[in-house]
């Protein structure tokens, strides 16, 4: 395989100044394993960016960089900068609970927990103690409506989680993730279990979302990023191959390897 | 040469035999338990204290003995194992330190009685003073329920997927607050039933309790941790082995009728709380 360095990164400058997410020479290390090389990636508020590329690529550590979820894994270490509304979340003081609190996660298996659809959506807002009683009420209801399930299961609502069908369960956690009112959503292929109807209404959703989040979406599969995302940013081996506007990156890509990558050449 | 149909039929009637001989034995010790013991029951041998000069008499002071050494055993194992656990589980990372730990417990589970026994008389009751009594019966055999309560905890939580811890942590929470609400909260039937279990091995040691407990022959309930306390088992051994005295041999047998009902309680009750979980988890 061809041997790429970040010189041949082709990056569209997307002139942004007021960048949501900057991230800015990033590297990210599980043990010995260079995963993430040089990231430079600038993200704009409140659209909808595909992250994609083979498997191990290092898309789901990019996206978990963004909340520093990459934290938990033993071994892990991490150089570079990655800033959110202008502040370095890699800053030493960063307090990164209020960090996850206003990035929501939706994970590639649906993970509600053992609980009921209510306390699922009430969860967040309990820990951090932001309402209670008629309060913590309305929170759940308009988180499941945000999430397009709450007229499933506005009379069933303290059924257990585990009651719901696979495409419902994926929109609870969306739910979940909307009731501690984040400003970005990051998704790792929130799709990749769930049947073709159950993904379309997702997508549909997460265009609806993208109004009034900032949407950061990993998949592998194409017609999904060209689907959904406004900007598409191709990675490869842990490097930044190509980003810019999905309909460029697509029509027009300006790396070879994204091209090839397009064209099912690989992948 | 015998066709394979055949031999499975053969292979499955050797199984079910093998299989009804190990599970009739419960009902074989139950059912002679029953019928000697059932003899000497009645409301006035369960509320009445032994008379150890005539071998007569009845067993509550060993009930009431046994229940609080059980329950101190609990008080002291159960916050003591599960919070061990928490750690192993949820915060100790995989190093030479934890790996020696686990060692520890693993051997600590499997101490014989009567080591931890005299350790119980020699230095809780002897060294520290505490006396032959509740307090250093009840913490003795505590030593022997917390490495089960440990382990039981330890693979409770650890069953719990990490797709939940990751859910709670990516929404803010601490920790701390992954482990009291998702952790526990997930693992608790299976904590339960382990401390259920771990109560039902308290209750039926002997050794301990005889050792640095008391005598089986308390015809008193303890008003004090340092008293000395009755307990079942020690009454049915000291009861089942006076020669041919036969008041004391059929009271031996109604001491253990009553702990092995007991038993039964403890089995019933984690069951239940099994059933009743799964059942809520469905629905």
């Amino acid at each position: 395989m061809k041997q790429i360095s970040t010189k041949n990164c082709t990056h569209d400058d997307l002139m942004v100044n007021d960048a949501k997410i900057d991230v800015r020479k990033l590297n990210v290390w599980f043990g010995d394993n260079h995963v993430l090389k040089d990231i430079n990636l600038k993200i704009r508020e409140k659209t909808v960016t595909a992250i994609m590329g083979p498997s191990g690529c290092g898309k789901t550590t990019l996206i978990r960089s963004i909340n520093r979820m990459n934290d938990l894994i033993n071994g892990s270490r991490t150089l570079g900068e990655v800033y959110i509304d202008g502040y370095n979340i890699y800053e030493r003081n960063t307090n990164v609970y209020e960090l996850r609190r206003k990035i929501g996660m939706v994970f590639q298996k649906p993970n509600p927990f053992p609980k009921s659809i209510y306390e699922n959506v009430a969860f967040g807002p309990k820990i951090h103690k932001m309402a209670r009683g008629k309060e913590l009420d309305d929170i759940v209801e308009k988180s499941l409506k945000e999430a397009a399930l709450w007229d499933e299961v506005k009379d069933r609502l303290h059924n257990s989680a585990f009651s719901l069908s696979g495409g419902q369960q994926q929109r609870l956690c969306i739910a979940r993730a909307l009731a501690v009112k984040p400003e970005i959503i990051l998704m790792d292929e929130p799709c990749s279990s769930l049947d073709p109807t159950a993904t379309a209404r997702i997508e549909a959703l997460l265009r609806r979302l993208s109004e009034k989040y900032t949407v950061v979406i990993v998949t592998h599969n194409l017609q999904q990023a060209a689907r959904v995302s406004d900007f598409t940013a191709f990675l490869y081996m842990g490097k930044l191959v190509e980003y810019g506007d999905t309909k460029r990156v697509f029509e027009n890509p300006q790396s070879e390897l994204t091209e090839k990558y397009i064209t099912g050449e690989f992948g | 040469m015998i066709g394979a149909q055949k031999e499975e039929l053969i292979i499955k009637i050797i199984l079910w035999i093998v299989s009804l001989i190990s599970v009739s034995s419960f009902f074989v010790i139950f059912l002679y338990m029953f019928i000697n013991g059932s003899r000497v029951i009645s409301l006035e041998f369960l509320t009445t204290a032994p008379n150890p000069i005539f071998w007569t008499g009845g067993i509550f002071p060993q009930i009431i003995g046994s229940l609080y050494l059980v329950a101190l055993c609990t008080v002291i194992a159960a916050p003591l194992g599960i919070l061990t656990a928490i750690y192993l589980s949820e915060y100790a990372v995989d190093n030479l330190i934890t790996k020696i730990a686990r060692f520890f417990i693993v051997t600590l589970a499997g101490i014989p009685t009567i080591v931890i026994g005299l350790f119980g008389l020699a230095f809780l009751a002897y060294r520290l003073n505490l006396g032959i009594s509740l307090f250093s019966a009840g913490v003795a055999l505590s030593f022997l329920t917390i490495p089960w309560t440990i382990t039981v905890s330890e693979e409770a939580m650890r069953a719990v997927p990490k797709e939940y811890r990751e859910a709670a942590l990516a929404l803010g929470a601490t920790r701390w607050q992954t482990t009291w609400h998702i952790v526990l909260k997930t693992a608790a039937p299976w904590i339960m039933t382990g401390i259920l279990l771990g109560i039902g091995k308290a209750l039926g040691e002997t050794t301990i309790p005889l050792m640095c407990g008391g005598s089986g022959l308390e015809t008193f309930i303890p008003r004090s941790l340092f008293e000395p306390v009755g307990s079942l088992p020690v009454y049915t051994f000291i009861f089942a082995t006076q020669g041919n005295v036969s008041s004391a041999y059929d009271r031996a047998f109604g001491g253990s009728l009553v702990l092995i009902l007991m038993f039964l309680l403890i089995s019933v009750s984690s069951l239940i709380i099994r059933n009743r979980y799964q059942k809520k988890m469905r629905t």
